[in-house]
């Protein structure tokens, strides 16, 4: 069963990649097993859970549901290229401080999801916050401190204070 | 019998039982402390945030294969043959692996021991596993269980309860599921009473009954399950694992490969899980079967498992079908309670005899019940095993004795909450089934709640197809005996001090994202005034960390935090007398603090943290120190007590707004307030994340998720995908007030309980309630879907009983019950037949 593999390359988080892989692979295939990039997940596999969210050209794709030959070339983020070197990405810092991320597994999905809400409309509304996350799935959180991350973090990134309020900290 | 003045202080058992050494820092003043109660980061939420956390399957390691099983196309069937040949005989594939080559059964609990590796002799539910291969690529493990060829000779089918029930003394014994269990495919049956149920209910001025249904629904983690076994270069076993419990696998897998390895050379790893909810808290059999298949190999073998898999693998919610009835005075207090519990348990043992248990152990705990009987069974069926989800047991017979008591209270004309809040059940009391209840904020949970959401003025006040509804529960902080019985401490925590000034944490305990890992940072952080985050911790690796029995019935906070309290304490000890000599002070003023430990009377004398270690390591040496906890004993000492009681119980009151459609009972949930008696919370931020989670899990249970399998097509699974096994979405998620309610509990370092579990069980019935409140129909089953609240509505409307639900039971012929008097008809926390033999034999 072992199949021969195609040579092509990837720009991921703007480094390109020269990969030998097999054509029938996925986009998640490719940067997980043969990247390395384990900072996608998988949740299905059949584009339900959004887990292995990525940018593509900017734009969040389900990678599981992406054949890796047709991106060949393309632009693809990951959770690898948010933060600026060493500087956390706001979505990372907030994600952190309000515990959004709990067991994490869904975590780079939706900060995908959201950095791309966040470049198209720097003030977003709870309901189109909402929207655009509503792809991805979280198990642990019921989504409020994932609101909440996504809000602080545009307010960060529009150049304000963006800190928590102590309703989100310490409960009412 | 039953007093009318509230409970003795104590049933005659001893309180608390043994404490572990060490201050109790319970009664300490939030205000004195300076990492406790503070919403600090997780130290791995660094990790977590960038995808650098490596789960099971991020583990990539050189030469290593792919393994797939082959599993169980027949819901239930004898093999008579199995033929791998062709497998084998394809190329890229290295090994395959059948039952025979290891029939040594395993299972979580002692008592049902009936699973294997792979099955042997005969299939029990679609997606049992029959074969394993370890190929070069999935592809080829795919291809190759294709190739193997399993002949079946099919037995009858049995998917629910009544199936179950029918006939169990004339079946023909071949076709029964398990060759163990009561008889037939009943696999438990218990039956206690407590007090005199007969007078109490004579007394009672109401008496009512209801039958409730709650569906069987999965845990659904985000991760699906991985384990990648290999040899280390010493020649031991490694197995990686996306598992709860690494301590029981590894107990697993040392019963079942006994013949290959021997326990001390085993070791096992739990990964960071990608969410467990207690579906990763069995030793499993793709755990086992790469583990021998790494051995025959040579070479590293992983297995992931697919997201149907992973809806075959379940151990979920049991279904529970249940009849509680219930005897009250005038003003509300129950004088009697009598609840019934039938759990279909799928096709194996897993939890299920605690899980029968726990159907009945927490009705108790919230209000005062003067006398109470429990009647549970399990039975066997062909489907997916049930095991423990969140909340384990508690949230079906939660469902209905919350719902019951909107009924009750609707009968009385007194509002559910005020219902509630006159019968608490006390601080320190002892329950008829004689558990022991510690610190007690229910009373504020409701008050709370209540002042948030107006229930009180706008329940039984709002228009048509607008509803609140009122919900209580109660849960363990960590089950108060271990799954195997042994007396030694249930969580282990080493300490080591480093002249660097660098406190590296070693504790078996495992996090499920629950933040586990922080609270052993904090907890330590705190006696040596550090920064959490500069501690390292070395956790759930069974050569490295001592044990902890793992991250289920909300035991880690607790235990894991105890543990943890006392090996600190310790290590700070070995420090004062060094660095009072250095700083010629009296020992009772070294402070530690902000990295530095000083004279708290002239605070600018004194030296870093380090500086301190390095005293005291150059006087005695290398600084270790080791912490263990083991729960109080429990006063509940019948047959059948093991299962409930605990070092705590945290309380939980919420309150769910609904809008139903009053033409087709489509209902939406805008608004959700819940209230989490916490002992002390350890991290709120930590805490009201854990607190909305749950609320978000129950409200999925609550509205849509369900196991369900076409009953008479075989047993198939129905939806095992993430697309049609419904849960919320961001667009479903209400917005929700959390309130925390701090009242310490003395068995909690610094006071604290648990927070995972407890705040999802009042929810379903919450919602239950709040529809009765809107359109005045009664929905006695979960999920309570729009079909079924159309359903009620339209019976409503022809005049027929409101209500949608189950109608009967299945038959059981109960064995005679184990009789216990309660603490306040002068009971020892015995059965009455050894309380009189004891009794006898002092006279005699």
């Amino acid at each position: 069963m072992t199949s021969s593999k195609v040579l092509g390359t990837f720009v991921v988080n703007g480094e390109p990649h020269e990969v030998a892989y097999a054509p029938h692979k996925t986009l998640l295939e490719v940067l997980r097993e043969d990247l390395g990039l384990t900072g996608t997940k998988h949740g299905c596999e059949l584009g339900e859970c959004g887990a292995c969210t990525v940018l593509l050209d900017g734009t969040p794709v389900v990678s599981c549901l992406v054949l890796a030959q047709e991106v060949e070339g393309r632009a693809i983020r990951t959770i690898e290229g948010l933060a600026d070197g060493p500087d956390l990405h706001p979505l990372q810092d907030l994600f952190a401080e309000l515990g959004a991320s709990q067991c994490g597994y869904c975590s780079a999905g939706f900060m995908l999801a959201a950095s791309e809400l966040l470049e198209r409309n720097p003030d977003p509304t709870r309901d189109e916050i909402r929207a655009a996350v509503a792809g991805n799935i979280c198990r642990c959180t019921g989504y409020i401190k994932i609101f909440e991350a996504i809000e602080l973090a545009a307010a960060r990134l529009r150049g304000e204070q963006g800190q928590p309020t102590r309703e989100m900290l310490y409960g009412s | 019998m039953a007093p009318e003045t509230g409970m003795p202080e104590s049933g005659g058992a001893t309180a608390g039982g043994e404490r572990a050494e060490g201050r109790y820092l319970h009664a300490v003043d939030a205000a004195s402390l300076s990492v406790i109660g503070k919403p600090w980061r997780k130290i791995d939420a660094r990790s977590r945030v960038t995808g650098q956390t490596k789960y099971a399957d991020d583990l990539a390691l050189p030469r290593m294969l792919a393994c797939k099983l082959l599993r169980s196309s027949v819901a239930h069937a004898r093999i008579k043959s199995i033929d791998t040949s062709a497998a084998e005989a394809l190329g890229g594939v290295h090994a395959v692996l059948v039952g025979s080559e290891l029939p040594v059964a395993f299972g979580i609990l002692p008592v049902s021991q009936d699973e294997h590796t792979l099955c042997i002799d005969k299939v029990r539910f679609i997606g049992d596993p029959v074969a394993a291969v370890a190929a070069v690529d999935e592809d080829t493990a795919w291809e190759a269980c294709r190739l193997i060829r399993v002949e079946y000779e099919p037995l009858d089918v049995v998917t629910s309860v009544f199936d179950a029930a029918r006939d169990p003394h004339g079946m023909d014994p071949a076709d029964r599921i398990h060759d163990y269990g009561r008889e037939g495919n009943l696999h438990r049956c218990e039956h206690l009473e407590f007090g005199d149920l007969d007078a109490a209910f004579a007394e009672s001025d109401l008496v009512r009954e209801d039958l409730c249904f709650f569906e069987g629904n999965t845990h659904l983690p985000m991760e699906e399950h991985s384990t990648v076994a290999f040899t280390d270069p010493d020649g031991k076993l490694c197995v990686m694992s996306s598992t709860q419990t690494p301590h029981y696998l590894h107990r697993a897998l040392a019963k079942v490969l006994a013949a290959f390895v021997p326990p001390h050379k085993i070791r096992v790893i739990a990964c960071p899980n990608g969410g467990g909810f207690g579906g990763k808290s069995d030793p499993f059999n793709h755990e086992i079967a790469v583990a021998r298949l790494s051995m025959k190999t040579g070479r590293p073998v992983k297995i992931t498992l697919t997201r149907e898999e992973v809806f075959q693998t379940h151990r979920g919610r049991h279904p529970v079908l249940m009849k509680s009835r219930i005897g009250v005075s005038k003003d509300g207090r129950i004088k009697a309670l009598e609840f019934e519990t039938h759990l279909d348990g799928g096709a194996y043992g897993s939890y299920g005899t605690a899980s029968t248990f726990y159907t009945g152990a927490l009705q108790c705990v919230t209000y005062k019940v003067d006398n109470y009987h429990f009647k549970g069974a399990r039975w066997f069926t062909n489907k997916a095993p049930c095991g423990p989800k969140r909340g384990h047991g508690t949230p079906q017979p939660r469902f209905a004795l919350e719902t019951q008591l909107d009924k009750v209270a609707v009968e009385l004309g007194i509002d559910p909450a005020t219902l509630r809040s006159r019968h608490l059940a006390e601080a320190g009391s002892l329950t008829a089934n004689w558990m022991r209840i510690g610190s007690m904020g229910l009373g504020e949970c409701i008050e709370r709640v209540c002042a948030g959401s107006g229930f009180r003025e706008r329940w039984g006040r709002l228009p048509l197809g607008r509803g609140v509804g009122l919900a209580c529960s109660s849960y363990l902080s960590g089950a108060g005996l271990p799954i195997y019985w042994n007396a030694m401490p249930h969580s282990g925590v080493q300490l080591k001090l480093d002249r660097s000034g660098l406190v590296t944490v070693f504790c078996g305990s495992t996090d499920i994202g629950q933040g586990s890992n922080s609270i052993l940072a904090y907890i330590v952080a705190e006696v040596f005034g550090l920064d959490p985050q500069d501690l390292r911790v070395v956790t759930s690796d069974t050569d490295l960390t001592p044990v902890d029995l793992g991250s289920y019935s909300s035991r880690v906070t607790v235990m894991t935090g105890n543990a943890a309290l006392q090996a600190a304490e310790r290590a700070r000890d070995l420090l004062v007398p060094h660095v009072a000599a250095q700083l010629d002070i009296p020992k009772g003023r070294v402070t530690f603090g902000g990295g530095r430990v000083f004279d708290c009377e002239d605070p600018e004398r004194g030296m870093t943290f380090a500086e301190a270690v390095g005293t005291a390591e150059a006087k005695i040496g290398t600084i270790g120190t080791t912490g263990s906890y083991r729960p109080p004993k429990s006063p509940a000492r019948y047959k059948g007590g093991g299962v409930g009681p605990s070092p705590s119980y945290s309380y939980t009151a919420a309150v769910v707004e609904v809008d139903v459609d009053p033409e087709t009972g489509i209902y939406t949930v805008p608004r959700i307030w819940v209230a989490h008696d916490i002992g002390r919370a350890i991290n709120p931020a930590l805490v009201v994340g854990q607190v909305e989670g749950s609320v978000y899990m129950g409200l999925g249970e609550a509205m849509m998720e369900e196991m369900s399998y076409r009953g008479n097509r075989f047993g198939v699974h129905k939806i095992p995908s993430m697309l049609e096994y419904k849960s919320p979405t961001s667009m479903e998620m209400p917005e929700v007030v959390t309130y925390l309610v701090e009242d310490p509990d003395p068995n909690g370092p610094f006071g604290a309980k648990e927070a995972g579990q407890g705040p999802l069980l009042p929810i379903m019935p919450a919602v239950a309630n709040a529809i009765y409140d809107a359109v005045g129909v009664r929905v006695d089953e979960v999920p309570v879907t729009p079909e079924k609240v159309f359903d009620a509505m339209q019976r409503k409307a022809q005049g027929k009983e409101a209500r949608y639900g189950p109608r009967e039971l299945p038959r059981v012929e109960w064995p005679e019950p184990r009789r216990v008097r309660t603490p306040w008809q002068g009971g020892t926390g015995v059965e009455v037949e050894r309380e009189d033999e004891l009794a006898r034999s002092s006279q005699g």
